[in-house]
């Protein structure tokens, strides 16, 4: 059955409030869950003091400072900080997104952060997505061809490529997929808004040939029919992307396939 | 515990190769009950606190008759199909299986009633 409730161990605490910097005026609070596998606690909501003066404007700047000038022993993932690698996503003020290019202005009050829903947590607001990327994999993205490779390219008509936009800029940061009631639900079997929305850009990619054993390979109640277009993929995506939309065009086709 | 691949979990038991039909169902159904429904209410609703014997007469007439019936048979096929899918939402194992043969069986047994009750009226 669903779960209604966190198990025990997954019940939130009241953590540490950290010290305000001394001689700073502006100050901003910033509330993050913790959670560390090696100390057998409940995982806990520290608070910090962040002083904007001489803070960047994004969440990740913040949680940069804090990092460096508070906490060391803070967990997170980032990388590139502009919003391509996908990995510092988290949930912010409630919604997943990129804390990269989530500004620290478009939170109201105090800000408070979160790992991504419904993963396991591998430490603080690092979630585990090994089984999110075997998904990914599972859908063979990449192209598939039968006819012999030509001698140069695989030739693509401009209007062909356009059908990609839209699809081509996932960046797997798995907002969408942990934003979706059906893949907490049922994760283990749904492939979830960003493994079919890569899916689907395959199958509308003209160069293409495996368009029948992708759609075959899809067509199951759990893998594609469990998304009953919630839409939060499409509203939470920090590219901009819409999922949701990808995955009905995914059941037309299989409409337009068997009627 | 068991030591299997990441990729061996996300494949499961791979693609069952069906649920495009019950999709279809659903879509057939919700448009026939779109169309149903405005009729439906028409035809009912004059016969609300009207005395029995009028509205068995009135359910012997073949147009209030077809239309209950079609409601009545396009609602118990949405229904089951709905909730099944509500049913794959939320609940896990040999309880999913359980409850889906009951929605199953609570469907049939409704749109059975019913559709008996109009033709009892109407024939």
């Amino acid at each position: 059955m669903v779960q209604l409730t966190l198990p025990k161990n997954s019940r939130m605490t009241t953590g540490k409030t950290w010290p305000k910097p001394e001689g700073a005026t502006n100050l901003r609070k910033v509330q993050i869950y913790r959670w560390n596998p090696d100390d057998g606690k409940n995982p806990s909501l520290d608070t910090y003091f962040v002083d904007m003066d001489t803070c960047g404007p994004m969440i990740l700047d913040a949680l940069i400072k804090i990092k460096n000038e508070i906490d060391p022993t803070l967990t997170f993932r980032r990388s590139c900080r502009e919003g391509i690698c996908g990995s510092c996503a988290m949930n912010i003020d409630g919604i997943n997104t990129l804390a990269c290019i989530y500004g620290l202005d478009e939170v109201k009050g105090d800000i408070k952060i979160y790992p991504l829903p419904h993963m396991p947590v591998v430490k603080d607001l690092i979630p585990d997505l090994t089984h999110f990327y075997a998904q990914h994999a599972s859908i063979m993205p990449w192209l598939e061809t039968k006819t012999n490779r030509p001698a140069k390219e695989w030739k693509q008509s401009i209007e062909d490529r356009k059908k990609l936009d839209g699809l081509y800029e996932c960046v797997m940061c798995a907002s969408c997929s942990t934003s979706c009631p059906s893949y907490w639900w049922n994760g283990d079997r749904y492939l979830g808004p960003a493994a079919l929305l890569h899916a689907y850009r395959w199958i509308i990619d003209s160069r293409d040939e495996a368009t029948g054993e992708r759609l075959d390979e899809l067509e199951d109640p759990f893998k594609l029919y469990r998304c009953h277009t919630i839409m939060n993929c499409a509203k939470t995506c920090p590219k901009g992307l819409n999922p949701a939309e990808a995955i009905a065009n995914i059941k037309q086709m299989m409409v337009e396939r068997t009627v | 515990m068991a030591y299997l691949t990441d990729r061996k979990r996300a494949e499961g038991l791979g693609s069952a190769k069906e649920g495009t039909h019950h999709h279809w169902l659903m879509m057939v159904s919700s448009a026939s009950l779109a169309v149903l429904t405005p009729f439906f209410l028409f035809t009912f609703a004059p016969m609300l606190g009207k005395p029995h014997a009028d509205v068995v007469a009135y359910f012997g007439q073949p147009f209030p008759a077809i239309i209950t019936a079609l409601m009545i048979a396009a609602t118990f096929m949405h229904f089951k199909n709905g909730v099944q899918a509500l049913i794959e939402d939320y609940v896990h194992g040999v309880a999913r299986k359980i409850a889906i043969i009951g929605t199953i069986c609570l469907s049939y047994v409704a749109a059975a009633t019913g559709l008996f009750a109009i033709a009892r009226m109407a024939l």
